[in-house]
């Protein structure tokens, strides 16, 4: 099969254990290019080792990984030209300001002219106003911002993203969706993991369910649902959710790129 | 090894470099304690102490150890800087993008190479003030930054191995306490003609005292003897050791 016309992700039969401990019993599971993938799972089912084995950080016992039809084993160097991992803490460096972290990348990555790139992703990501402060003083969702930014430099076919949004307050939740949103939107193959079923639903194209160290089901939200029995109609009368309230109370809801960089809040999770 | 092996090492090395640009304290800290011993032992132990050397003050006498105490100190926050890179993910994230995976290492031992040699400069620059003086040409000058570069390299290697493997960040900066302690067993403070049978056998076979009895020769512009040779060997084989055990704590942590 030729690499343009390989799927983004393929793993098969792939198992891995540490120590005593089977944490994959065999992952199969299949992603064409382009749109959101989200592998879904509770905590230790084994998603970020599934993560950590495509980003050839991890080497499986067994079976086969493959990134646009590279394997990631046997030709690791060119899988990671083909990746980019947006880990479960934010990887920024936060004694650089969040400029110099980008074109960091952006030299690593030997792309033309790192400046250009950076203001691009700057600009594109909200942060032109904190570019030349430390990240250090970057609140959360504005860390996780940059980091993904840092994904993107270089074009990676696919992108993995564990966890995206753990940790992170329900604002900066819906400024790193609006990211995600516009990462898939042009054409980036994107695997996401998460325990929050609301944020699959939200975001994914295709959702799989990790349990137990195997995928156990995979197909779209509305295949998803067909695994249901059928939707009774039932009358009931709509309470606000506390989500709703909190966004009533400090203000509207605003995505991403109307969100005001000057005001750090209480940031980070380390 | 990747073609862009040295691109690469360069553009990190210039991100730890800037991390230590902008946190001057790890050199002054590097710095303090060891001159804090050197004015210490120069002017309150110094003057009970009998060196048995004609020529020279004790400053002169003391100063080689001191700088090995400031490398052994220095080290310390290379392993610090390595272990927070493994805890903050940004190792991760350099492991998984295509760059030469050794350039990430290398980066943090020529920034240690860097940091040392400036942390170096201060005491030797604090030793002059407080009377150190030598005679030696430009070349003998060479020869000690020279094995003073090779103990640094070979103890940042253990440095490496330190922050690889070090489960908290106080393990991963305490493993130098006894590299710090290892001088004042040698002939660093006192010759150790005078220390009794075990300790003297100690103090005389270990690798301080060779390399502590070169530097002190070349910049009293003596014969350096057998010493300098006993100094490499001791230097060169610390890297290898330390090199293969690095390489083996690297691998546990990135397949």
């Amino acid at each position: 099969m030729t690499a343009a016309a390989a799927p983004a992700l393929r793993v098969r039969g792939l198992k891995k254990s540490f120590k005593d401990l089977q944490v994959l019993r065999g992952v199969d599971f299949e992603v064409a290019r382009g749109g959101i993938f989200a592998l879904l799972g509770s905590n230790g089912a084994g998603k970020t080792t599934v993560v950590r084995i495509l980003s050839t950080l991890l080497a499986a016992d067994a079976g086969t990984a493959e990134v646009t039809g590279i394997d990631v084993r046997t030709r690791a160097a060119e899988a990671r030209a083909a990746i980019s991992l947006t880990g479960q803490f934010a990887a920024v460096d936060e004694i650089l300001t969040g400029r110099e972290n980008l074109l960091l990348v952006a030299k690593l990555r030997h792309v033309d002219d790192p400046g250009a790139i950076a203001d691009g992703l700057l600009d594109r990501f909200s942060l032109s106003a904190a570019a030349g402060r430390r990240v250090a003083t970057y609140s959360g969702g504005m860390r996780r911002r940059l980091d993904i930014a840092m994904s993107l430099i270089g074009e990676p076919s696919v992108v993995f993203l564990d966890e995206p949004t753990t940790g992170l307050d329900p604002e900066s939740r819906l400024e790193v969706w609006s990211s995600i949103r516009a990462l898939a939107a042009q054409g980036t193959t994107v695997l996401l993991t998460t325990q929050y079923l609301e944020e699959a639903e939200q975001l994914a194209d295709r959702i799989a369910i990790l349990h137990e160290g195997r995928i156990i089901v995979d197909g779209t939200l509305a295949e998803l649902k067909r695994l249901l029995p059928p939707a009774k109609v039932e009358y009931i009368e709509k309470q606000p959710t506390l989500e709703d309230v909190f966004f009533a109370i400090v203000g509207t809801r605003h995505d991403a790129a109307a969100t005001n960089e000057g005001d750090a809040r209480e940031g980070g999770r380390r | 090894m990747s073609i862009h092996f040295i691109g690469d090492t360069a553009v990190l090395t210039g991100r730890s470099l800037r991390h230590i640009s902008r946190s001057l304290d790890t050199i002054v800290t590097t710095a303090v304690m060891p001159i804090g011993f050197l004015l210490l032992f120069v002017f309150v132990f110094g003057s009970a102490i009998d060196t048995g050397s004609a020529s020279g003050s004790y400053v002169d006498y003391l100063l080689p150890g001191i700088l090995l105490i400031t490398i052994a100190t220095g080290i310390s926050y290379t392993a610090y800087r390595l272990f927070q890179d493994l805890q903050g993910g940004i190792f991760e994230r350099f492991s998984s993008m295509p760059i030469a995976r050794s350039s990430v290492l290398w980066a943090h031992v020529l920034t240690s190479l860097v940091a040392n040699l400036i942390s170096v400069a201060v005491v030797v620059l604090v030793a002059l003030l407080i009377g150190f003086r030598s005679g030696a040409g430009v070349l003998a000058w060479l020869a000690v930054v020279g094995i003073l570069l090779l103990f640094t390299l070979a103890l940042t290697w253990i440095a490496v191995i330190a922050g690889l493997s070090a489960k908290s960040v106080d393990g991963a900066s305490s493993f130098s306490y006894p590299l710090i302690f290892l001088p004042f067993i040698s002939s660093a403070f006192v010759p150790t003609a005078g220390m009794p049978g075990p300790v003297r056998v100690f103090a005389e076979n270990q690798p301080v005292t060779s390399i502590v009895n070169a530097i002190r020769s070349l910049l009293a512009q003596q014969p350096v003897g057998a010493d300098i040779w006993v100094a490499l060997a001791w230097c060169v084989g610390i890297l290898v050791v330390a090199y293969v055990f690095a390489m083996i704590a690297y691998r546990k942590r990135i397949a």
